[in-house]
């Protein structure tokens, strides 16, 4: 079944769906899309750094992003808004990727492969990273569920429950780091934000509870996958932005459809 | 029996001393009301006993064991994240349905369980920090200025819930306000903090004094002169440093 590239491919688009979920809600919930478009971006760096020293174009982009993390919050805390800081460094590291790339002889690079995903190419180890990197974010987050959501919520009501905020933020930025590194062959470095924020977006339409929202932003998610995946063969479409434009039809539909029942529940009251 | 007791307590934060020669006892059952102007050390006081301050000199002794439930000022919740009632109440430990609605009950606003915490009112909100604070089964109330933001009848009404808080579940009470004549009514001994205990006692017994005559003003007498005091006076020692703290 493995053997079949459309298979594979869903299945590496499901496994970054579901990675996706629970960053994606932390991302909506903590206001940190930007840091989640700039993490994606400095992945550019990872992948050069990778291709350089021949090493998996998973590892580059994880130690970016951490390296990220720990600079932006060093800067931020002399003079610049954070999201200056992010700008800086995140265009910066995306150029810097580029211009590395462009060194490395000897191997012919796609470097459209990396902006914009490959998911018919992924192969059976790739889905081995991908479905490694799913498992192990969901158990970091399942793991440090209840202290993130505290610190999430309000970090002095944290602080009064033995947490702290610190170290949970850098878990965050570590599962970050590690979704954006299984995302890039799927969706490419310039769409793991639109896959990290539409979804969890749309899900906030309908949930009540943290819970409820990362399972229906999995759902979403999933959903996104295979009919953009589906579409994208029958249209001879590009795949990751039709998964993207797919996710945006359901936030689109789940948007309208809540503006119609909160106008109903208000014409009865 | 005292569950919290302060014996010439002395706070400092590097060369500024906050807090000065403090005594202070809360027996079980009792409402004790801390008051003072911004600066005076009325959170520092409550950060010594909950001990995330140490005292430069002086004793703290809490009864060993002693449960404290914290109601913190009003915090800021933000509408991207969705969250009923009843899972922000066992978002730290998790409590059955069951007691959620007791634990609301209590507080008074058990038809909340189903809401959105960021539909609630800002009276509607305390009172469900008061819940949670009330699942602990605590000892000892604390709350730092937990009607901040509210208006006059709200304080009024969230004060008078905190004393049939303490009639049916005997805990004792230890809160700092600013809304002075409100809260007053409702407390068996009044501490006026302005770096040191300006006067304390019961309500009746402080309005006598005449360092409460000469803090308050005697013109309007009762509470109105107590909402009016603006602590303009100056005591022997510096208190400009205690105003950056809090």
């Amino acid at each position: 079944m493995l053997d079949d590239f459309l298979v594979r491919a869903g299945l590496g688009g499901l496994g970054v769906a579901l990675a996706a979920a629970p960053l994606g809600c932390f991302v909506v919930w903590r206001r940190m899309a930007y840091f989640g478009e700039a993490t994606a971006h400095g992945a550019m760096l990872g992948v050069a750094l990778s291709l350089a020293f021949e090493q998996s174009i998973f590892i580059g982009p994880l130690i970016v992003a951490v390296l990220m993390a720990w600079t932006v919050s060093l800067f931020s805390q002399r003079n610049y808004a954070t999201d200056t800081i992010l700008g800086v460094f995140a265009h910066s590291a995306l150029a810097l990727g580029l211009v590395v790339v462009s060194f490395i002889s000897g191997v012919r690079i796609d470097l459209m492969a990396y902006l914009f995903g490959d998911i018919l190419a992924v192969s059976g180890s790739d889905l081995a990273i991908i479905w490694g990197g799913v498992v192990l974010i969901c158990g970091l987050m399942a793991w440090r569920w209840t202290p993130l959501l505290l610190a999430t919520l309000n970090e002095e009501l944290a602080y009064a429950a033995g947490i702290k905020p610190k170290r949970e933020q850098l878990i965050l930025t570590l599962s970050l780091g590690i979704t954006v590194a299984v995302s890039i062959k799927v969706v490419g470095i310039l769409l793991i934000a639109a896959m990290l924020i539409i979804p969890a977006a749309a899900a906030r339409q309908l949930a009540r509870t943290p819970e409820g929202m990362v399972a229906i932003t999995a759902v979403v998610g999933c959903i996104s996958v295979i009919a953009g995946l589906n579409a994208a063969f029958h249209f001879d479409t590009p795949t990751a932005p039709t998964i993207v434009c797919v996710s945006l039809i359901a936030f689109i539909l789940l948007f309208v459809m809540n503006a119609n029942t909160n106008s109903k529940a208000k014409g009865k009251s | 029996m005292n569950l919290i007791s302060l014996k010439k307590v002395t706070v400092a934060y590097g060369n500024s001393t906050v807090l000065r020669n403090v005594d202070l006892n809360l027996n079980s059952g009792e409402i004790v009301t801390i008051v003072g102007p911004n600066g005076s050390g009325k959170t520092t006081l409550l950060r010594a006993i909950i001990g995330s301050v140490q005292p430069k000199t002086g004793t703290i002794t809490l009864k060993p064991g002693l449960k404290i439930g914290y109601v913190p000022q009003r915090l800021n919740f933000d509408r991207t994240l969705p969250l009923t009632v009843q899972r922000f109440l066992s978002l730290s430990d998790p409590v059955s349905r069951d007691m959620c609605i007791h634990a609301l009950q209590r507080a008074g606003v058990p038809q909340l369980l189903k809401e959105q915490m960021s539909d609630i009112s800002g009276g509607q909100f305390q009172r469900v920090l008061l819940a949670r604070a009330l699942l602990g089964q605590p000892e000892v109330l604390i709350l730092d200025e937990a009607t901040q933001g509210l208006d006059q009848p709200g304080s009024a009404a969230f004060y008078r819930q905190i004393e049939t808080v303490r009639n049916e579940t005997g805990c004792a009470v230890l809160m700092i306000s600013h809304d002075l004549h409100v809260v007053m009514s409702a407390s068996d001994q009044v501490i006026c903090l302005n770096g040191h205990v300006c006067c304390a006692g019961t309500p009746s017994a402080v309005l006598s004094t005449p360092e409460y005559r000469e803090l308050f003003g005697t013109g309007t007498g009762g509470a109105l002169a107590l909402y009016r005091h603006d602590h303009d006076h100056v005591h022997e020692h510096d208190s400009s440093g205690a105003e950056a703290v809090t």
